[in-house]
């Protein structure tokens, strides 16, 4: 299950990332005990995604960078916080884990599941999908590199067939 | 239901006691009223007045206190912006920034859209859910004495520390920070850490 997970750390750590934000998803359940696993990062666990948004404004005015990880459901609780980060051209790296797309057994998650993408592109985010477990890596490590480079806000958005599969024990 | 419009203490008075002797001290405005406060005190390199993301001044703040160990942050909003992100306050305990302080200048109103009362005017006991959540050290200043008590509480003891300081309800002069996010972050970060 998200073979990806231990490549995307790697990136995290070669990029310098020290505060790495969440609201936890079974997809990122890997990611993220290894980022609280790790010294050398500060893993904050936030109530609502829009809180990961306006830490990470204030982490990279006092020289951190950081993560901000959520499932596609919490892109909805970011939008007007996300007026902060594009205001002040804050750098945001988010690594978005979807629902509602392949084998969701739950269909309230599709309103956001099939929009979160374009959401993000309307609020000011450059939302890219992937497809492939092995893509998931080299994506973060580009995206990091440009966000921190040239303050842009990027979200790699790792697609449902890449992650377990719920099924509320059907 | 409460009448802030008669509280002793000037929201202006109180952001003069919290700034004049600053060194050093990081200062995140929520929007309104407490951007306008700092901004009357005296412009700063330091100084980030938020002009909306409303609810996001806390998690500002603590976003700069486990960034900067060594520096005091302090975040001053009102009681409206607080509301919006009282969840914020739970995330803030869980990573006990001892240099946080988190201060809400209550005046039990949303000053800026027509002085309509907020929960806090009903009783919401922000300190109170402060304390609950996990805030080691809360506090109530209700006058010049609780205030002159709560002064070296805010700006020194190890925290994170959350106080509420009610003033009077009323609408002053608009003394307006520069609203340029891109010049605001720039010059925090530049003070900061030099690039």
């Amino acid at each position: 299950m998200s073979g990806w997970a231990e490549d995307v750390f790697d990136v995290l750590v070669s990029a310098e990332i020290r505060q790495a934000a969440y609201v936890p998803d079974m997809g990122l359940k890997k990611l993220i005990e290894m980022c609280i696993a790790d010294d050398a990062m500060t893993a904050v666990s936030l109530t609502t995604e829009e809180e990961g948004l306006a830490l990470l404004g204030g982490a990279w005015m006092g020289g951190d960078r950081g993560v901000l990880m959520m499932q596609s459901s919490g892109v909805g609780n970011c939008i007007n916080m996300l007026s902060l980060t594009r205001s002040c051209e804050f750098p945001l790296l988010m690594i978005v884990t979807m629902r509602g797309q392949d084998q969701e057994f739950n269909s309230w998650q599709r309103p956001m599941g099939q929009n979160a993408q374009e959401i993000l592109g309307l609020a000011g985010v450059c939302a890219r999908m992937i497809e492939e477990t092995d893509a998931v890596a080299p994506a973060v490590a580009s995206a990091a590199e440009e966000v921190f480079a040239t303050n842009a806000r990027i979200a790699v958005m790792v697609h449902q067939k890449l992650m377990p599969i719920k099924t509320f024990g059907k | 239901m409460t009448d802030s419009e008669t509280y002793p203490l000037d929201r202006r008075d109180v952001a003069t006691a919290l700034l004049a002797g600053r060194d050093g001290l990081v200062v995140v405005a929520g929007l309104g009223a407490c951007a306008w406060d700092i901004t009357a005190v005296g412009d700063h390199d330091l100084n980030f007045p938020v002009w909306g993301a409303m609810g996001g001044a806390a998690s500002i703040g603590l976003g700069i206190a486990l960034a900067q160990p060594d520096r005091r942050v302090l975040v001053l909003t009102g009681d409206g912006e607080m509301l919006m992100g009282m969840g914020s306050l739970a995330t803030i305990a869980l990573q006990e920034p001892n240099n946080l302080a988190v201060v809400v200048i209550d005046n039990e109103r949303y000053g800026e859209t027509g002085m309509q009362r907020t929960h806090t005017a009903f009783g919401v006991d922000l300190p109170g859910v402060a304390a609950a959540v996990g805030f080691p050290v809360t506090g109530l200043a209700r006058d010049q004495g609780e205030l002159d008590a709560a002064l070296p509480v805010i700006l020194e003891t190890p925290g994170p520390v959350f106080y509420t300081i009610k003033v009077k309800a009323e609408e002053l002069a608009f003394v307006l920070p520069s609203n340029d996010g891109v010049v605001l972050k720039d010059r925090m970060r530049k003070a900061m850490v030099g690039a």
